[in-house]
């Protein structure tokens, strides 16, 4: 049953009787052939545990993009990898400026400069996770096209990049907060399970944008917006707890302030690093919050980008 | 054009008692394809017009500008383990279409495809990642498509040496943005070609290169044949064609027109293609 024209319009051939029936099993459909030689259907998702599966399988792949993206990322600079300490730095300073020296927002906030520039480099990390993850399917597509891989493997990637420009930013920070005597203690292990948690965060917020940012790529011009917004309500130059205790607003809105995510990983940052920072300035259950929006995003959107799988890279 | 005898083994019925039944690893069956291309229709791209498709999504897809493009209609096909089977067909007559719709990457509207594993497909403009170097490409692209790092390790000369990048002087150490187009589509193919597929689509990706990379590329495919892969080829040389595929299937405006022997296809296409100047 090799060559057999098939009787379209332009040249319908005189080809009246078909080839001989198909020679091995006479009547069987498409759809038992393939059942029988075990195809699947084409971009068909796999199942949740085998897509854990496959990501695990590629866990170096997702190293490496992210350290590679990383080298990338000021290549076509003069300075090059300067820029990965000098722009969180320039960052801070120009907070500084606006915020500590026009606005005195810096009184009764006891090391200014280390609460701005932990707070400055803390939401950085998600602020570049989730900008990066609306962009990692449609600024990828090439990629996604040519090459099969759990694409998950993308946004979890950019936020693993994001990680290294932090650990990046965080030696420039330790200078800083050396440079301002803050001494260091014990506590500054904590900048271990904090990171942990915000790059679980990051990670399942990423994934979520991925998705989103695929369907509709016109959400990557709206995001910045709403970044910034978010920004300006984590307290990143301001303290929350102070601006609560002074001002009589709602409880709604205490509670809204207190429980914000990137408020938590900020605050828990603060409170790991600099030591006049204490514990009474945290929201009640801080660690149980922490880790309940880590969990909340991180599996959530790990399933909210998996139940659309099959349609990255269409269209 | 009578139906020649049957000129592979393995489509042969098998007759012994030891069956020797091809393993189809692609199965289309009844496939249409319908693509919706947003902003025709009047005032098309205006933002007003953009407000109304949001706004009456689905009540009036005619009236909103959205127009349906039916690319590819009733193709019906079985491929089986160890063909290599070319896609001709004038332009605009959905080859490519058929292709990305076999690696899942469009949906289909009717019908279904069967696939054995994930085909890969290699387009002309497939770019990997432009600001790293061709090194990195190789590297992550071989990671990406589920290697260990010994085995990049292990293929990573073979895929440079294959890809000819080097021939002109150390260019696996740049950036891919500064490579010819022909240089990077040497590169993809060699990347992807380095992992035995077993469904590997070309759609035109070895028109760039020059002519010993395209016999390289030739030879390759009859390798990957060899191991019970099925390729794929998209490609307006009839010669590329002849030289590597088996089969041939026509299409013409989204519609299977002729599925065969080369020979006996392409001879059918020349004709038409040929009259129709």
């Amino acid at each position: 049953m090799s060559s057999r024209a098939l009787p379209t319009p332009p040249t319908a051939t005189a080809h009246a009787q078909a080839p001989a029936p198909a020679p091995a099993p006479p009547t069987e459909s498409p759809a038992q052939l393939a059942a029988r030689h075990g195809l699947s259907v084409s971009g068909a998702r796999p199942s949740l545990p085998e897509y854990i599966g496959q990501l695990w399988a590629r866990r170096h792949f997702i190293t490496a993009f992210a350290t590679a993206k990383l080298t990338a990322q000021y290549s076509q600079a003069k300075l090059g990898q300067v820029w990965q300490v000098a722009n969180p730095l320039l960052n801070a300073a120009v907070y500084y400026f606006i915020f500590g020296v026009l606005m005195g927002t810096s009184r009764g906030v006891p090391d200014y400069i280390p609460f701005l520039v932990t707070g400055v480099f803390v939401w950085t990390f998600t602020q570049s996770s989730i900008m990066a993850g609306t962009r990692a399917i449609s600024g990828s597509l090439g990629l996604v096209r040519a090459l099969h891989f759990p694409r998950a493997a993308l946004p979890v990637s950019y936020a693993l990049q994001q990680l290294q420009q932090l650990l990046f930013s965080m030696a420039a920070l330790v200078v800083i907060l050396l440079a301002f005597g803050v001494p260091v203690s014990a506590s500054w292990l904590l900048i271990v399970p904090t990171l942990t948690l915000q790059f679980m965060f990051n990670a399942g917020v990423a994934m979520i944008m991925a998705r989103v940012g695929a369907k509709t790529p016109d959400i990557s011009q709206l995001m910045p917006f709403v970044l910034r917004t978010w920004m300006y309500v984590s307290g990143v130059m301001w303290s929350i707890d102070k601006v609560l205790s002074h001002q009589d607003l709602p409880h709604w809105v205490h509670l809204l302030l207190q429980c914000n995510p990137a408020a938590v990983y900020i605050d828990l940052m603060r409170f790991a690093l600099i030591d006049s920072f204490h514990a009474s300035q945290l929201p009640h259950h801080v660690w149980a919050l922490a880790l309940g929006w880590a969990l909340l995003a991180g599996v959530g959107g790990f399933i909210y980008f998996w139940k659309a799988e099959e349609t990255y890279g269409r269209g | 054009m009578a139906d020649t005898t049957l000129t592979r083994p393995h489509e042969q019925a098998p007759t012994g008692p030891v069956p020797t039944e091809p393993v189809p690893t692609v199965i289309a069956d009844r496939v249409d394809i319908v693509y919706r291309v947003n902003g025709t229709g009047a005032g098309r791209g205006t933002a007003t017009a953009a407000l109304n498709r949001i706004l009456r999504r689905k009540k009036a897809e005619k009236a909103a500008g959205v127009r349906k493009v039916h690319a590819v209609r009733n193709v019906s096909f079985t491929a089986y383990r160890g063909e290599a089977i070319g896609l001709i067909g004038t332009n605009g007559s959905g080859k490519s279409t058929l292709l990305k719709a076999v690696a899942g990457l469009l949906p289909v509207e009717n019908g279904r495809i069967y696939t054995d594993g994930q085909p890969s497909l290699l387009g002309v403009n497939a770019a990997l990642m432009n600001d790293l170097t061709g090194e990195r490409n190789v590297h992550l692209g071989g990671l990406a498509m589920g290697m260990s790092r010994e085995q990049v390790k292990e293929r990573y000369q073979e895929i440079v040496d294959f890809s000819g990048i080097n021939e002109k002087g150390d260019f696996i150490t740049l950036p891919m943005r500064t490579y010819s187009s022909g240089m990077a589509a040497r590169l993809r193919f060699s990347i992807a070609a380095a992992k035995d597929h077993d469904v590997l689509l070309i759609d035109e990706a070895l028109a760039t290169g020059d002519r010993s990379f395209q016999k390289r590329s030739e030879s390759r495919i009859r390798e990957l044949r060899k191991h019970a892969g099925t390729v794929f080829l998209v490609s307006h040389n009839n010669k590329s064609i002849r030289d590597t595929c088996d089969r041939v299937l026509w299409l013409e405006r989204g519609e299977l027109r002729m599925d065969g022997a080369t020979e006996e296809v392409l001879r059918e296409y020349e004709k038409f293609t040929g009259g129709k100047k």
